[in-house]
């Protein structure tokens, strides 16, 4: 048996399962109901959904193509694009918040033109929230359908082309369904990533209630206050989050 | 709403008139290429001759680095006039050598993908592919996905998608190659009857002989990017000009200089039937080399002593490889090995018959 290994992988498992049991164990489970219907709760759970789907949503509207970009075309500095890609990955979310403000921030290289031609201010709004998660997660959704395209047998496209259709019809009616389950791996890591934002949203978007305070915010904020609270909105978070990835992970994260 | 058939021309002209220079990896083809409405080409030739690149320079998944390529009356491809039309606008269908059906349609959407894109409706581009299923019977298969058909349905299908849009060029790269042996055979006669009712040209890209015999009404023989002979089947198989081709067809083939009856080859001077001066290739078949233990008796005409080099079973006889001035295979009975004791390394007289000796010219 080689023992050097069962015993850091049985450690390694306890480290990971061990905080969440810890979670389970001092819920207030008596008093769950009330706290679960508290007004502030279904609030930031309801915006922390819509944000992440929101993000993820532009996330697949931006990086999909992106991807495809990285995956199927040659150009020079290809390596730097996509070295550039995956920096939100190994930047701290509160540099990228602080990143996002001075460029979307009122007096940002943007975010002044947006706010004097459109009067669109993103900062401390709800789509500021959006902006934030979308920009830590959308490297995993670019990485996933990248590698999804790299994998994917492009002489599928020379057929295509061979049959009269042109290069987006190809795109839209052969690759896209060919990478479909990368693309759907990485939304779901895209949107599992979002929906656990902090730094960058609080950072960039601040804390109000209803309108920028996501969960994780929220946990954050009641931990300061109340204990119990924290624990029933992470357990909230834990269970939604859990949950969705369990049942889109049967569909379409795992191999066919 | 399709490419319109191939317009009426005189007679003889070729619907497809090529000639393809192309450059891939350090690897050089220059092929030549004509073919008229309704015939077979087969390109044949060893992997690596350059088959599978002149095949997509036709369909313009590989533009030309010079030459050109005309197909009814149109240039598809043309270096020097700074002409080329994208493959999803060329009138030619190809079926792949893997098929690449999409895995994420069914048999109907595959067939019915080519007329999408030329302009049908869903109804119409449907009902066409549904028609075409059924002349490749495969009726009942529409709502198949590609893993679900078998490996010769999958080609029927493919060949279904190919022709679904009425091509005025037809390509088929290695069509039966990844078929299993049983399949084949049937797959090969159906495809024969397909290719035949196609109005427009075919060019079939194989390294099989007999998907070439049977298939092509014109062979095209390719070896490191150039033609080497070409002609009917017929005329291949019966004066073939390189080694490829001779066992191919299974001829020995040798070179040298005729004068006559007689052909010098090295130090050896073969008696053929044909009388032929100049540089000549001369060809027999293997089960015209006799073999004996001794010099053989009374024929004193093309015989010479030769080694074994190696037995083999081929078929229902052995062939034997034989060393020494003319290195030549022979095909012998079981029990004449035995009797002769033929090993390896053995020293044996081989003798072949004038009557069966083929000479011809080689040059041109």
């Amino acid at each position: 048996m080689p023992v050097a290994l069962f015993v850091p992988a049985g450690l390694g498992l306890a480290f990971l399962v061990l905080p969440l049991t810890g979670l389970l164990a001092r819920a207030p489970w008596a008093t769950l109901p009330q706290r679960l219907a508290a007004p502030g709760v279904l609030t930031a759970l309801r915006l922390s959904l819509l944000t992440a789907t929101g993000a993820t949503l532009l996330c697949l509207a931006l990086g999909v193509p992106l991807a495809w970009v990285l995956a199927r075309v040659r150009f020079p500095g290809r390596r730097l694009v996509r070295a550039l890609v995956t920096v939100p990955l190994v930047l701290p979310p509160v540099v990228g918040g602080v990143a996002l403000l001075l460029v979307f921030g009122r007096r940002g290289l943007l975010g002044g033109w947006l706010d004097a031609t459109f009067g669109v201010t993103l900062p401390f709004t709800t789509a500021g929230v959006v902006l934030a998660e979308a920009f830590v997660a959308m490297p995993f959704l670019v990485i996933a359908v990248e590698g999804a395209l790299r994998a994917a047998d492009s002489r599928y496209e020379e057929a295509a082309a061979t049959l009269g259709a042109g290069r987006w019809t190809t795109f839209t009616h052969v690759t896209l369904p060919l990478v479909a389950p990368g693309v759907a791996a990485g939304a779901v890591l895209c949107w599992a990533r979002a929906l656990g934002e902090f730094g960058a949203t609080i950072t960039f978007a601040g804390n109000f209630p209803g309108r920028t305070q996501t969960m994780p915010l929220a946990v954050y904020l009641a931990l300061e206050t109340d204990l119990e609270a924290a624990i029933v909105l992470s357990l909230v978070l834990l269970t939604v989050s859990v949950a969705i990835l369990a049942g889109l992970r049967d569909r379409w994260v795992t191999g066919p | 709403m399709t490419a319109a058939g191939p317009r009426r021309r005189a007679a003889g002209t070729p619907l497809l008139d090529a000639h393809l220079v192309a450059d891939r990896g350090g690897f050089h083809l220059d092929v030549a290429l004509r073919v008229r409405a309704g015939e077979v080409v087969a390109l044949l030739g060893p992997n690596g001759a350059g088959k599978t690149t002149a095949l997509r320079a036709l369909a313009g998944l590989h533009p030309l680095a010079a030459g050109h390529l005309t197909l009814d009356g149109a240039d598809l491809d043309r270096p020097d006039g700074r002409v080329w039309v994208p493959p999803e606008r060329r009138p030619v269908g190809v079926v792949f050598q893997d098929y690449l059906l999409f895995p994420h349609l069914s048999a109907r959407d595959n067939v019915a993908f080519g007329p999408r894109r030329r302009g049908a409706d869903r109804r119409a581009a449907r009902a066409r592919a549904d028609a075409w299923l059924d002349r490749v019977g495969l009726a009942g298969y529409a709502r198949r996905r590609p893993r679900e058909l078998s490996g010769g349905q999958a080609q029927r299908v493919a060949l279904a998608r190919a022709l679904a849009v009425e091509p005025t060029l037809l390509l088929l790269d290695e069509p039966l190659a990844a078929l299993d042996a049983r399949t084949r055979v049937d797959t090969r006669a159906e495809l024969h009857r397909h290719l035949g009712a196609h109005p427009g040209a075919t060019v079939l890209v194989t390294h099989d002989p007999l998907d070439a015999l049977v298939l092509a009404d014109r062979l095209v023989i390719v070896e490191g990017g150039r033609v080497v002979q070409e002609g009917d089947a017929a005329a291949v198989t019966a004066r073939p000009r390189t080694d490829y081709v001779a066992r191919l067809v299974g001829l020995n083939l040798h070179r040298g200089q005729a004068d006559g009856h007689q052909v010098r080859v090295g130090a050896l001077t073969l008696t053929a039937v044909d009388r032929v001066v100049g540089e000549a290739f001369v060809a027999f078949p293997p089960a015209a080399v006799a073999l004996h233990p001794a010099r053989p008796d009374g024929s004193p005409r093309n015989t010479w002593p030769a080694r074994v080099a190696g037995v083999q079973r081929h078929g229902d006889h052995l062939r034997v490889e034989l060393d020494g001035p003319l290195p030549v295979s022979a095909d012998v009975t079981p029990a004449a090995v035995a009797a002769l004791r033929l090993r390896p390394g053995q020293q044996v007289w081989a003798a072949v018959k004038a009557a069966e000796t083929r000479a011809y010219p080689a040059g041109g």
